[in-house]
């Protein structure tokens, strides 16, 4: 499904280079200190950066320098999702058509959503009307209505207290097994990854420096996870 | 439990309190003494003057004109600047801060240079065998003034409301396939809209109430703005009554302008963003191409005046100018006069913010923003009218004096302080917002407070406020047309004396020493604060 060979990119001085492999359908949380490069692997693969040297291809196609529309990935940030002087309705349209131009269907389609989301009463405020719980639902709406095989978040419900991320989590859990999506969440709480991400890559300095089971750095059983403060038990 | 004292009035309260008196009594003492001096107003006369009405008419029309063909160009103008890095760019945002402040008279001087009947333009012209037509005199003159005032300064703030779109959403834009039209309805437009309105009633204003470059590039019966019409009443006519009623109609129009323009609304609060500089990675060559034309454009209308000034400048005279006493003197006037009311300015801009943004902490907004706008009002009070009612009380009571300078100090500090407030309003809030709470549990106040938090942290918008002080009054030419005389002169007042009496290659030397003395100053001041006191 997406593949990352020998990707390389220069970030204020810091050489970055990411090898990797994600099956389709698979969960992967991205974890490690700030300021690793975790956003700027998002970043390359959601094509806001161009890679220095390296390939990139999604769904068996080479997408390395593809514009961000033509790539089949949404992204969702942590931040600054919406556009805050439009209404709900207009912000998860802007996924379907860029001039908000809409056919029956997809006006259909759009409220269906809306309504599995949980937020078809609020299809006529805006943003700023809404909770930040909210706000990440209408975003993560969106990017359902955009239908991209692959779903990057960037330390999504990092802001929300934490009833509201379990409640998103599970949001979450229940969405990507329902359209198979695959999913690369960066976090900064490895609770978080264990819940939604089988699968873990932790980066340091521009680097994968461990790629394997959350249960493992959970635990401890791995000596990677020293770098997050988790001993073995 | 110890009773604590409430005094009358709070110790925050006293600073804002005092420069607000301040600023109130000079404007209401001019404003006194302009009205004992409007003849018995009968509405129905001046309801039929009919080149009163032309007068009121034209500084409307050019006032439009001038706004619209500043805002337009620089919506696009801001884009292009705001998509591309090169080389310079840093200094051209520079400038184009700059241009506001530069002293009317020296643009004039390099416009004229270059659109003149002799001037380069014409010279490239004739050498290519065309015929060249343009008078840089009249409306159109006026015009092509205000907008290489003005242009710059509307790109400026554009640029800066773009800077102000989070990045998430320009990538957000990028994932979702909008295109440039698209990008700039949904994106751009709602965020340059906020600004645009703002931008153009503050350009309107200035050009309605400009007065050098109307002075030099129109005149004539066909080509005169109110500001100018009191001058010419004053000076030529001596008509103190004409003049008097003049300077009121004057006044409510720029109120109900400035009233207008606090109406239009602020800008929003900047989203707190996780990226860095953003990046189009779908650039095309043709977006190139028209970028670069426009900024080529706007280095055109810019870089050659100021060019200009300086190539003149350097004249077979310049050693003779530079032995006159009367330079020097007008030189070190010029200094004395511009840092005394940049520093007064300064001073009383922070008297308002400091009461203002207590009061607003304090919930009393309305308070708060009535504090501030007492800073404005000064913005309706043209510096012609305040110099005309001093003009007025002085000849009144005790005669005008020889050395006017505190007169001068006090108009120019005065007519800063908008600017000043400008500068300074969002970081002495930003400020607030951040440590406020933490002062109040260290118990820091008053000077204390003042000494190790707004000193320390504000060091930098508190010297770029004074540095634009300095330059508005070091070119200002209003105040001083009235009160100047061959023993008190600043440079600005000798540019023109030169002007006037056809010793151009002399005011050709004078003009490059006072955009020098500008460029000198604003960069001094600037330094001052050091490398690593940024708060931005």
């Amino acid at each position: 499904m997406l593949t990352l060979n020998k990707v390389t990119y220069l970030y204020e001085h810091l050489p970055m280079r990411f090898d990797l492999r994600i099956a389709a359908g698979e969960r992967v949380a991205i974890l490690g200190p700030s300021g690793a490069g975790k956003s700027t692997l998002l970043s390359l693969i959601a094509g806001f950066l161009s890679p220095g040297m390296g390939q990139i291809v999604i769904n068996q196609q080479d997408h390395t320098h593809t514009p961000p529309a033509k790539r089949p990935v949404s992204m969702l940030f942590q931040e600054n999702n919406l556009f805050s002087h439009l209404t709900v309705r207009q912000n998860m349209g802007l996924g379907l058509h860029p001039g908000l131009k809409l056919t029956k269907e997809q006006k259909q389609r759009l409220e269906q959503i809306a309504e599995q989301v949980g937020l078809a009463e609020y299809l006529d405020r805006l943003p700023s009307q809404l909770s930040g719980g909210q706000r990440q639902r209408v975003a993560l709406a969106r990017c359902l209505l955009r239908s991209q095989p692959a779903l990057l978040l960037d330390e999504p419900f990092s802001a929300l207290d934490p009833a509201l991320r379990n409640e998103m989590l599970s949001l979450l859990d229940n969405v990507c097994r329902q359209q198979q999506l695959t999913l690369l969440m960066v976090s900064h709480n490895l609770d978080d990854a264990a819940r939604i991400a089988e699968r873990t890559l932790l980066i340091v300095d521009g680097r994968v420096y461990y790629d394997g089971t959350t249960q493992a750095l959970l635990d401890g059983t791995a000596p990677e996870a020293a770098i997050l403060g988790i001993n073995r038990k | 439990m110890a009773e604590r004292r409430q005094p009358l009035i709070p110790a925050w309260l006293w600073p804002g309190v005092v420069a607000a008196t301040l600023i109130l009594l000079v404007a209401f003492l001019a404003l006194g003494s302009l009205l004992r001096h409007a003849p018995t107003l009968s509405p129905g006369a001046v309801w039929q003057d009919s080149y009163l009405w032309h007068v009121i008419r034209f500084t409307f029309w050019q006032a439009l004109l001038s706004a619209l063909c500043s805002v337009l160009p620089a919506i696009f103008l801001a884009r292009s600047l705001y998509r591309r890095r090169f080389p310079g760019r840093e200094w051209l945002l520079r400038l184009c801060a700059m241009t506001l402040v530069l002293p009317v008279l020296v643009a004039v001087f390099g416009i004229l240079g270059v659109y003149g009947r002799e001037g380069w333009v014409s010279q490239i012209c004739a050498a290519l065998g065309l015929h060249y037509q343009f008078s840089p005199y009249g409306l159109q003159g006026i015009l092509l003034a205000h907008v290489f005032f003005n242009l710059p300064l509307a790109t400026r703030l554009l640029l800066q409301s773009l800077e102000n779109i989070a990045i998430e959403q320009r990538q957000l834009a990028a994932q979702l396939g909008m295109n440039g039209r698209q990008l700039f309805r949904f994106v751009e437009w709602p965020a340059l809209r906020r600004q645009i309105l703002p931008a153009g009633a503050l350009i309107f204003m200035l050009c309605f109430a400009s007065f050098a470059t109307v002075l030099s590039l129109g005149g004539g019966p066909k080509a005169t703005t109110i500001e100018l019409a009191i001058y010419q009443a004053l000076s030529y006519d001596y008509d103190l009554g004409r003049a008097a009623l003049l300077a009121l109609i004057q006044l409510v129009c720029c109120l109900g302008l400035v009233l207008l323009s606090q109406k239009l609304g602020q800008a929003l609060p900047v989203g707190h963003t996780h990226a860095q500089r953003w990046r189009d990675p779908a650039d095309s060559l043709l977006r190139k191409i028209f970028d670069a034309v426009l900024i080529a454009l706007a280095l055109l209308l810019i870089l050659p005046p100021l060019a200009a000034v300086v190539v003149s400048g350097i004249n077979p005279s310049l050693l003779d100018v530079l032995h006159q006493t009367a330079l020097w003197q007008a030189l070190w006037m010029s200094v004395r006069l511009a840092l005394g009311s940049g520093l007064l300015c300064l001073l009383l801009s922070m008297m308002l913010l400091w009461s203002s943004r207590e009061l607003r902490l304090r919930q009393r907004q309305n308070w708060g923003q009535g504090l501030e706008l007492s800073g404005m009002l000064i913005l309706a009070m043209p510096g012609i009218v305040l110099a005309t009612g001093f003009f007025l009380l002085l000849s009144d009571t005790l005669g005008l004096p020889q050395s006017p300078w505190m007169l001068v100090i006090l108009t120019n500090a005065l007519m800063a302080i908008p600017y000043a407030l400008k500068v300074l309003e969002n970081p002495m809030r930003d400020v607030a917002d951040r440590y406020s709470l933490l002062c109040l549990s260290l118990d820091m106040r008053g000077w204390h407070r003042l000494r190790w938090i707004e000193l320390s942290a504000l060091k930098r918008p508190m010297t770029q406020a004074l540095a634009f002080a300095c330059v508005l009054s070091l070119g200002d030419f209003g105040v001083i047309a009235l009160f100047g005389n061959e023993n008190f002169r600043t440079l600005p007042f000798y540019l023109y004396q030169q002007m006037g009496s056809y010793r151009s290659q002399q005011g050709a030397v004078t003009a490059m020493l006072l955009l020098f003395l500008c460029f000198l100053l604003f960069t001094l001041i600037e330094r001052l604060p050091g490398r690593h006191a940024d708060t931005e």
